[in-house]
């Protein structure tokens, strides 16, 4: 907490201090959770998450794939501009590594990887709008 | 670990994705889709930012306000020929993220819920692992094909010997660094991968040549979203998998597309090496024939009077810049009530349906372009093929010569038209290096001379 900058307004504190609480709350449960990780049961349970997670894969793969297949060829370069963008939500994974108030040395990676995606993001849509937008039918 | 409210949200936003790929089946409902995808993205974002452990929120705007802001200026800015080099240039971001993430969940594990420093479950360092590495080579893959395209280096392929084996060494001492790495946890490892896996998206790439760019452009396409979705893996994030696996199945699908245009297959494109060395297996078909070149005034005399023509586009038209003075051409003659379509061969261009973009970017209107299959048997109903920057995709000998590299590959079959108009700056064969028949046929005219001005004069001809 005793990192954060000074400029920061006064509302902007009280809310840190209490994520600050919440955060050390989730880190005690973090901890419990690691510690019942040893155990078998722990295992267990994050053995059964991947199995969930898995199915969602697969299943997604075949949607992505039956999907893919129905975009018309012509339409291909934006698809690759659009899929550009929707892999870059990747961002929520670095929001997350840059979210703690304490400054770490992963809030640094999480924040650059927050500016490399934010670019994909913004730049996927954007391109992939401008393309679409080219695309006219026939003047009758 | 996850809220229900959060996976809620989570799941509306996998469908927008899905949606926002639906969307592009059609060109009508295309920006719609893409309405959806940053709707997607929107939810996406703000869902993470409302979870408790996400406070620090200015440096994050700031982030994303500067991130944001080059990516906006890029894309309004960006020269539709160069398309092909920006969607790298993306790519790569998205393996450096992927790379990044990997190492924040390391260093800090109870972010992410997967244990703390020193006790992170197995499966998730192997997780972790596999994002990491499919990241980094990502990212320097898309370096290597985005030096390319931009002609930073060579689009020759780079070819050494002791190549693939290297390459081999190079991925089985990945899988043992990863091993030990799951049992030791240990930086020093992690970063020993990281380094490899860089080292192996750079070899995987130099070996393949230019004109194999819509391969490996998809191929990156689709490495970068499993790359998201490892990531998605380790954080147990079921949105991160859903997109990550939308993503590297469109990219896979997009190379087995490219590579039936040449009619090769991935490991080849992969192993690289085409169109570097001097594939010399059709010699000895030229010398004696002779080519009947042509004037901009004759094509204009002969297109003038057919009554249907097929304009027939490659990359060299792209180069050239020469696709507004094809519209003006293709104008005239639709004034003249003559009609007028356009052949697009899979492969023409340096990604997947970019020559598309090209003639819509010249407001050619997209229901007068044509995919191969389907225009492919129109051509014997067509008095004129009017062949500009096209080469290799026309050439008849992909169907007799078994002999030929390229043979096998769908071609154009415009040597059915009454005549062919072939737009050539030289008699030089193609990046095949391939002869082709097509220039001595009978039917057939050469007009000698850059794209664009053969095209321009053919229109003032047409006055």
């Amino acid at each position: 907490m005793a990192n954060q900058p000074d400029t920061i307004a006064s509302q902007v504190d009280a809310l840190a201090e209490q994520a600050g609480t919440l955060a050390e709350q989730a880190r005690t449960l973090a901890e419990q959770v690691a510690g019942s990780a040893m155990g078998s049961a722990g295992a267990a349970s994050h053995a059964g998450e991947f199995w969930w997670l898995f199915t969602v894969f697969v299943l997604a793969c075949f949607i992505g794939f039956y999907v893919v297949w129905s975009v018309t060829p012509a339409l291909h370069s934006p698809l690759m501009g659009v899929t550009n963008a929707i892999s870059s939500v990747i961002i929520v994974g670095a929001l997350i590594a840059a979210g703690p108030a304490e400054f770490t040395s992963a809030s640094w990676l999480g924040l650059a990887a927050v500016l490399l995606a934010s670019i994909n993001i913004f730049g996927g849509f954007i391109v992939t709008e401008r393309m679409l937008a080219m695309f006219k039918k026939k003047k009758t | 670990m996850t809220s229900g409210l959060t996976m809620l949200a989570y799941l509306v936003a996998a469908v927008c994705f899905i949606l926002a790929l639906r969307g592009l089946s059609s060109p009508t409902s295309a920006r719609q889709g893409n309405l959806f995808g940053m709707i997607g993205m929107v939810i996406a974002v703000l869902t993470t930012l409302i979870s408790p452990n996400v406070v620090n929120y200015l440096p994050m705007a700031l982030a994303v306000a500067i991130g944001g802001g080059i990516g906006a200026v890029v894309a309004r800015k960006v020269q539709m020929t160069a398309l092909p080099q920006l969607v790298a240039a993306f790519h790569s971001l998205v393996g450096m993220a992927a790379v990044l993430v990997a190492w924040a969940a390391l260093l800090t594990p109870e972010n992410y819920g997967i244990g703390a420093v020193g006790s992170v479950p197995i499966s998730s360092m192997i997780e972790m692992s596999l994002g990491l590495a499919i990241g980094a080579i990502t990212f320097s893959g898309s370096v290597i094909a985005f030096a390319k395209l931009q002609g930073l280096v060579s689009g020759a392929p780079v070819i050494f010997k002791g190549q693939h084996q290297l390459n081999a060494a190079l991925g089985i001492a990945i899988l043992v660094l990863l091993v030990i790495f799951c049992a030791t946890e240990s930086y020093v490892v992690f970063g020993l991968l990281t380094a490899l896996a860089f080292i192996l998206g750079f070899l995987l790439i130099i070996p393949i040549g230019g004109a194999d760019m819509p391969v490996v452009i998809s191929m990156l396409n689709s490495y970068s979203g499993w790359a998201a979705a490892g990531i998605g893996f380790t954080l147990g994030n079921p949105l991160l998998i859903v997109a990550g696996a939308l993503v590297g199945s469109s990219g896979a699908i997009l190379s087995y597309i490219m590579c039936k245009g040449m009619n090769r297959s991935i490991f080849n494109v992969i192993l690289g090496g085409f169109g570097g060395e001097g594939v010399t297996a059709a010699a000895g078909t030229d010398g004696d024939k002779a080519v009947k070149p042509g004037s901009a005034d004759d094509a204009s005399f002969i297109m003038k009077n057919a009554s249907k023509v097929i304009i027939v586009p490659g990359y060299g038209m792209a180069v050239a810049q020469a696709q507004h003075a094809l519209r003006e051409m293709a104008d005239k003659l639709k004034a003249e009530g003559i009609d007028v379509k356009y052949a697009i061969h899979p492969v023409a261009g340096r990604m997947p349906g970019h020559m598309n973009v090209l003639l819509a970017e010249a407001n050619v209107p997209y229901d007068e372009v044509f995919e191969l299959e389907d225009i492919n048997t129109e051509f014997s109903t067509a008095d004129v093929a009017y062949v500009i920057g096209a080469n290799d995709v026309t050439n008849p000998s992909a169907k007799t010569d078994s002999s030929s590299p390229i043979y096998g590959m769908p071609v154009l079959d415009v040597e059915n038209a009454g005549t062919v108009l072939f737009v050539k700056r030289s008699m030089a064969s193609g990046y095949a290096g391939v002869q082709n028949p097509l220039f001595f046929k009978d039917n057939t005219m050469m007009l000698f001379g850059d794209a664009k001005k053969m095209t321009e004069e053919i229109v003032q001809a047409m006055d």
